[in-house]
């Protein structure tokens, strides 16, 4: 019986550190997330175009290629992170 | 062998694996047919929902709306992965932690409001309606080509097949079947794309193929294209030639359509663990991601064949002469897709010899005088025909060609299936069980989905055979209407204590209401043509399409949920509780009971 209300008590605590550092992690997700793909891909095309690939530019890759890859990394990262994230504050599932 | 043999073995083939596993998979209790009892592994999962996701649109259309247009045409690759990332992080874990089966259901517990679940339930009904109702019209125009039936036939034979394991199998049928489609699509994608990399730029991946050197002039590939079409007097393949803004708000719309479409969140019902949910959405986007990486390289290299069949003694020689187009074998996919009305050729100035070049341009118009030329020959190149076609314009062999018809079949089957088991979970469960007659038996509410499938089934085909000549509208029109809804709802529900019951309500329906009444003022009331007021050449709102719309919807409902909520009554306590609770993993395996 202690032991559960310990545990409670232990969760009501850390889960807004917990929520806080989810937050932290989806923000900088995110602002990546619209740098390879709103920025490097579309608004800062013309900034990228003296890098060169392949017969286009920076921004032409990230626009087809580079933005996706990203995306798959994010993912993963954030997966990852998380997971991590919810075994140092106690919130993992059992 | 004949084409139309090998198209029918293969085609046949793929089926026969589908049927066969949604026969074996047939589903049980109401649980197993929903979620397929949670016990779905995250990469079997990510599997399944890469298949839901790839429709029609992305396997015929796609490539071929950025080989006609280039660059500006990334907002659909950009915008249909970018969603998952957005799915990843605001939605899927959270939605799965709360444990229950449809989206409406969160929506409407979370807001404490039949009301809210029921406009949920309308928006979703109608977003996954009409996105069926594209898929329906892709099988009967893949059908009646590949086949060789007309496209009724092809579509009544797709309805059938679409009924058959929908209907029998439920989730963990169509979870399994979805699998199996997914391998026939990919393969169907990659493998013509891979021949076509190795043919042009000796290079196997054809990503990496797009951004290497065009072997015959030993120019980077790219800068080639781009020569040859502006040669021709299009548009430079890799500038940017749109607008900006609107290129911007309509990748957004994309991206939040995408994590708002209800068919993809629910896959993420359907994982054992919170973690699975995480990873599943990564999975899905690695899946997807094989197909949205190698669909650029099949625009801009089928552009170029296409350009070089036309020209082949370059841009600045004499261009293809009809004699070679009826004699040469590697003409020939020009005959066959002629008979679909979907291409079309004319001798205007009757040299023997078809002229492909943009006659709107001044420049080509002083060429074409000079040389006597009256005009464009290529009358018409139907943008939908280009990835269908591409193994025959390649000159790749017959078993390639009959593995891209099972494939195309696939990527509308799928994408139909799942959103007709998002149609008939909306229906049982959530209208009929959540408002009509709570007291209904798991045997009754089966029997209802069933129904519901059923039926939605029927007006889909109805409405696929009797086409109100809207498939591009309706796309965009499922896209608003889950970007300015659904999607503001679910991100609301988890990332704010605050949003209330009329908040949500008032902010949902603000949504919905302002994209519906700027889609159909720019598209006609009801897509009746003849009755908009604007058109998307020159919107209503500066340069916003009304494809772009969704975004702005979203906002809208943000920004009214917000306000409305500030000015009547507080969340209650236990509300806030269970927003709280839904943040943290811990717990997810108890099943909350219905």
């Amino acid at each position: 019986m202690t032991d559960t209300t310990q545990r409670a008590t232990r969760a009501t605590t850390d889960g807004k550190a917990y929520w806080k550092a989810n937050i932290r992690l989806i923000i900088i997700s995110l602002i990546i997330w619209a740098l390879v793909s709103f920025g490097f891909g579309i608004l800062l095309r013309p900034l990228l175009s003296g890098i060169s690939v392949g017969g286009s530019d920076l921004g032409f890759w990230f626009a087809q290629q580079g933005s996706i890859l990203v995306f798959l990394v994010l993912i993963f990262f954030y997966a990852w992170r998380m997971n991590r994230l919810d075994r140092e504050h106690g919130v993992n599932e059992e | 062998m004949d084409q139309t043999v090998i198209n029918i073995i293969f085609v046949g083939a793929s089926f026969a694996l589908y049927i066969g596993i949604a026969i074996w998979a047939r589903a049980g209790s109401t649980s197993e047919f929903y979620a397929a009892g949670r016990g779905v592994h995250p990469v079997t999962n990510g599997m399944a929902t890469a298949a839901d996701w790839m429709s029609a649109a992305s396997f015929i259309s796609m490539a071929g709306l950025i080989a006609f247009t280039g660059y500006d045409n990334s907002t659909y690759l950009m915008g249909w992965t970018g969603g998952y990332v957005l799915l990843a992080l605001l939605l899927a874990p959270y939605l799965r932690k709360f444990g229950k089966y449809t989206v409406s259901e969160f929506i409407g517990d979370r807001f404490y409001s039949k009301t809210a679940r029921l406009v949920a339930v309308v928006c979703l009904i109608i977003a996954s309606v009409t996105y069926v109702i594209g898929q329906m019209t892709g099988v009967g125009v893949a059908f009646g080509r590949f086949l060789e039936v007309d496209s009724t036939t092809g579509l009544l034979i797709g309805a059938v097949i679409v009924f058959a394991y929908a209907v029998f199998g439920g989730m963990k049928g169509v979870t399994y079947t979805q699998v199996a489609q997914y391998v026939v699509l990919i393969l169907a994608y990659t493998i013509p794309a891979v021949f076509i990399s190795l043919q042009l730029t000796g290079n196997p991946i054809p990503g990496l193929g797009l951004f290497g050197e065009h072997q015959a002039s030993g120019e980077p590939l790219l800068a080639r294209l781009d020569q040859v079409v502006t040669d021709l007097g299009f548009n430079e393949y890799t500038a940017h030639n749109g607008d900006t803004f609107n290129m911007m708000l309509f990748t957004l719309s994309l991206m939040i359509g995408t994590a708002g479409l209800p068919h993809v969140i629910m896959r993420f019902f359907t994982v054992p663990r919170v973690s699975d949910a995480r990873w599943s959405a990564g999975w899905a986007l690695v899946f997807i991601a094989l197909l949205y990486l190698t669909a650029p390289a099949v625009g801009a290299m089928a552009r170029l064949n296409i350009t070089d069949q036309f020209w082949p003694n370059g841009t600045d020689g004499e261009a293809v002469a009809i004699e070679t187009i009826e004699n040469d074998p590697a003409y020939d996919w020009m005959a066959s897709w002629q008979q679909t009305g979907l291409l079309g050729w004319e001798d205007k100035n009757g040299d023997g010899r078809i002229q492909y070049y943009n006659e709107t341009n001044p420049a080509l118009q002083e060429r074409a005088a000079a040389e006597g030329w009256s005009g464009n020959e290529l009358t018409n190149f139907n943008n939908d025909i280009l990835v269908l076609a591409n193994p025959e314009i390649a000159n790749l062999p017959g078993w390639v060609i009959g593995l891209v018809a099972a494939g195309g079949l696939a990527a509308a089957l799928s994408t139909a299936a799942g959103l007709l088991l998002a149609i008939s979970s909306a229906v049982s469960h959530d209208l009929v069980k959540g408002a009509i007659n709570p007291g209904i038996s798991e045997k009754g509410e089966l029997l209802t989905a069933r129904i519901a499938m059923a039926v939605s089934i029927a007006v889909a085909t109805y409405l696929g055979l009797n086409p109100p000549g809207f498939a591009a509208q309706t796309v965009a029109l499922a896209f608003g209407l889950a970007a300015s809804s659904i999607f503001p709802a679910l991100m609301m529900g988890i990332f704010s204590t605050k949003i209330n019951n009329s908040g949500a309500v008032a902010g949902m329906i603000a949504g919905l209401v302002t994209t519906l009444l700027y889609i159909f003022l720019h598209k006609g009331w009801f897509f009746i043509p003849d009755t908009n007021s604007f058109t998307d050449a020159d919107p209503l709102l500066g340069t916003i399409k009304s494809t772009s719309f969704g975004a702005v919807g979203a906002l809208i409902n943000f920004v009214v949920a917000y306000v409305v909520s500030s000015m009547t009554r507080p969340v209650p306590d236990d509300i806030q509780e269970l927003v709280e609770s839904v943040r943290v993993p811990r717990g997810a395996g108890t099943a909350q009971a219905h």
